[in-house]
């Protein structure tokens, strides 16, 4: 249970708590997608960084190699990448509409605009 | 291999591959008939897949025929049949009766779009229902709600956008909470399906990350389907959407995360673990009565009708949670037998108030007076649909509510009977305000020449406010599929 063990754990819950703190603290909706990209980010280094194992190589039988990295997370995350791109393009293009429709990108203003 | 072999896979790959010829096609009439085509091909599909569980049992199906638990398998049981069903179906009805809706709300070059995302929204909903893989549910779930997004914004009102926008935030936490469970189960059981999930959990149990996995889960996906107090994104997203939208919205998206809470908590962790190892059975009840009588009662101090029945939404969805934080077979036959009957119910609403919206230009109180003078069909309806959420015997509310009332009482907690009626008392309120409006004020001057909604809108609508009827008397499809679900989730013999 050593500090070095486990690492990525620590560097991944610190990007998670990060990154909401962000989307939750934020009131700039750039600001905020920018906090979600990172929360989103965090979840990747969960699953792949686990897969890895010291001195582990590419599970392909070969003489001479015993010990196999776990191949499965990374396709898995390739995915998660995929969907992450894609919220972070829609919610850019909301913000580009909603700057459109409000004039601005702050949610103080957007609420205070609707209460009108 | 013969077509019906294959049905569990293309009741999701048709209305996936509907999507991108209804966008090549840039035409919205062939792109209605496409997408209108593969619903209605998803709906006989399911019908099918349905009566084949029915007769012989689970429908297993290897993806690329790798077989599970190496490859990704698709499994169709009692459970998943049912809201294959009920997405498919109500999915083929909004769609027919969308279009005068959609001409009027919509600018007619975005038909094909709307029509393109409406089948990927169908696909991820679908998917989710057939999927027997943990992190191939997380990406159909991530396909319907990246797709729902944009249907939200297409509302003509610039609130559509912040609506759409809030509904991204919170529904991309939602999704990630659900990842990081799936992650950390993979974590401790190296698979990813859930039957297999299953078998491995004994090894595992009570561990904390299994129990961390569990409430990430639960939080996520009561994100997704507006358990209060995680409601804040639906009352806005419902309001501003499109009519079309707004009706399969309220009846499936949030019914489907309920499928997914259930296979979750009744299959990969079972009771004892949800319900013994994390205090989940009273946060569930706290949270359920919350929502039945704060929903409720924030609903009655609306002026817009689609947002009253929005928090009506939220507080019927407390029902559907109560039912199944009481851990027994009747219990959770009323969570699934309230999730169908709310979701006709609701949908035939929101498509009443969109033929409103049509013929009157709005649905606000001032605006709906006299309703029931020049739109009486609707008006009845709208009537009809109000007692089945109140729970009137003779609708389909009142079956559920049935249901809960006697699950209550198995469990010997008498008291619920009170709050469970009490509840239904707030709901006479604000269907009675709808009620005043239509039938006991004039219309407006200038709204006095509005005619009934066209045809077109009125079947379908009617379809499912006649089918809020006929499920309250009959009920050996609704409560039948339901209870036989129920028992094989809790491993119960019948």
């Amino acid at each position: 249970m050593s500090l070095a063990g486990h690492f990525s754990y620590f560097a991944t819950i610190s990007l998670m708590i990060a990154g909401l703190f962000i989307v939750m603290a934020r009131g700039n909706l750039i600001k905020k997608l920018v906090g979600l990209g990172i929360f989103q980010t965090s979840v990747y280094l969960l699953y792949v960084a686990p897969g890895k194992l010291i001195g582990g190589t590419a599970p392909i039988i070969q003489e001479g190699f015993a010990v196999y990295a776990n191949p499965l997370p990374h396709v898995l995350i390739l995915t998660a990448i995929v969907v992450g791109v894609a919220t972070l393009a829609l919610g850019l293009a909301l913000v580009v509409r909603i700057r459109e429709a409000y004039g601005s990108i702050e949610e103080d203003d957007i609420l205070a605009k609707d209460r009108e | 291999m013969t077509l019906v072999q294959q049905l569990p896979v293309l009741v999701a790959v048709v209305p996936l591959a509907a999507a991108p010829v209804a966008l090549l096609l840039r035409n919205r009439h062939l792109a209605f008939l496409v997408v209108l085509a593969a619903s209605g091909f998803a709906f006989g599909a399911s019908v099918l897949l349905w009566q084949q569980v029915a007769g012989s049992g689970p429908v297993s199906y290897a993806i690329g025929s790798w077989p599970p638990p190496w490859g990704i398998e698709y499994r169709v049981d009692r459970l998943a049949s049912f809201f294959l069903v009920l997405v498919s179906g109500m999915a083929a009805l909004v769609l027919s009766w969308g279009r005068a809706s959609l001409e009027a709300e919509i600018p007619a070059g975005q038909h094909y779009l709307f029509y393109t995302l409406f089948a990927l929204c169908l696909t991820g909903l679908l998917g989710i229902a057939v999927s027997g893989d943990a992190f191939n549910i997380f990406v159909f779930l991530e396909i319907s709600s990246l797709s729902t997004y944009v249907l939200i914004a297409m509302g003509r009102d610039r609130r559509a956008l912040a609506a759409s926008y809030n509904y991204l935030i919170m529904g991309t936490i939602g999704a990630t909470f659900i990842v990081i469970g799936i992650g950390l189960l993979y974590l401790m059981t190296g698979t990813l399906n859930l039957a297999d999930i299953a078998a491995r959990m004994p090894a595992v149990e009570g561990s904390r990350p299994v129990l961390a996995a569990l409430a990430f889960l639960t939080v996520g996906l009561s994100l997704k389907m507006a358990l209060f107090p995680l409601h804040q994104w639906l009352p806005n997203a419902y309001t501003h959407a499109p009519s079309v939208v707004s009706s399969f919205l309220a009846a499936t998206a949030t019914k489907v995360s309920v499928y997914v809470l259930l296979r979750f908590y009744f299959e990969v962790f079972g009771e004892s673990q949800v319900f013994d190892r994390l205090p989940l059975e009273q946060v569930m009840l706290c949270l359920a009565l919350a929502g039945m009588f704060a929903a409720s009662a924030v609903a009655i101090f609306q002026t817009d009708l689609k947002r009253l029945f929005a928090y009506s939404s939220v507080g019927q969805m407390g029902y559907i949670i109560l039912g199944l934080s009481f851990d027994s077979v009747t219990g959770l036959t009323a969570t699934i037998v309230h999730v169908f009957n709310h979701a006709i119910t609701k949908g035939a609403i929101f498509m009443l108030l969109g033929g409103v919206a049509l013929s009157m230009g709005g649905v606000t109180l001032p605006r709906v007076q006299g309703l029931a003078r020049v739109m009486p069909l609707t008006a009845f309806g709208l009537v009809v649909c109000g007692l089945s959420l109140i729970g009137v015997p003779g609708t389909a509310g009142f079956v559920s509510k049935w249901y809960l009332v006697k699950a209550a009482l198995e469990g010997g907690q008498w008291w619920l009977v009170f709050l469970v009626v009490g509840s239904s008392l707030l709901a006479v309120i604000y269907v009675w305000r709808v009620v005043e409006a239509a039938y006991f004020h004039a219309p407006r001057a200038d709204l006095v020449a509005a005619v009934e909604a066209p045809l077109s809108m009125l079947v379908p609508a009617g379809l499912l406010v006649a089918g809020t009827v006929y499920f309250g008397l009959e009920t050996t499809f609704t409560v039948g599929s339901a209870a036989e679900a129920a028992s094989v989730l809790l491993g119960v013999p019948r």
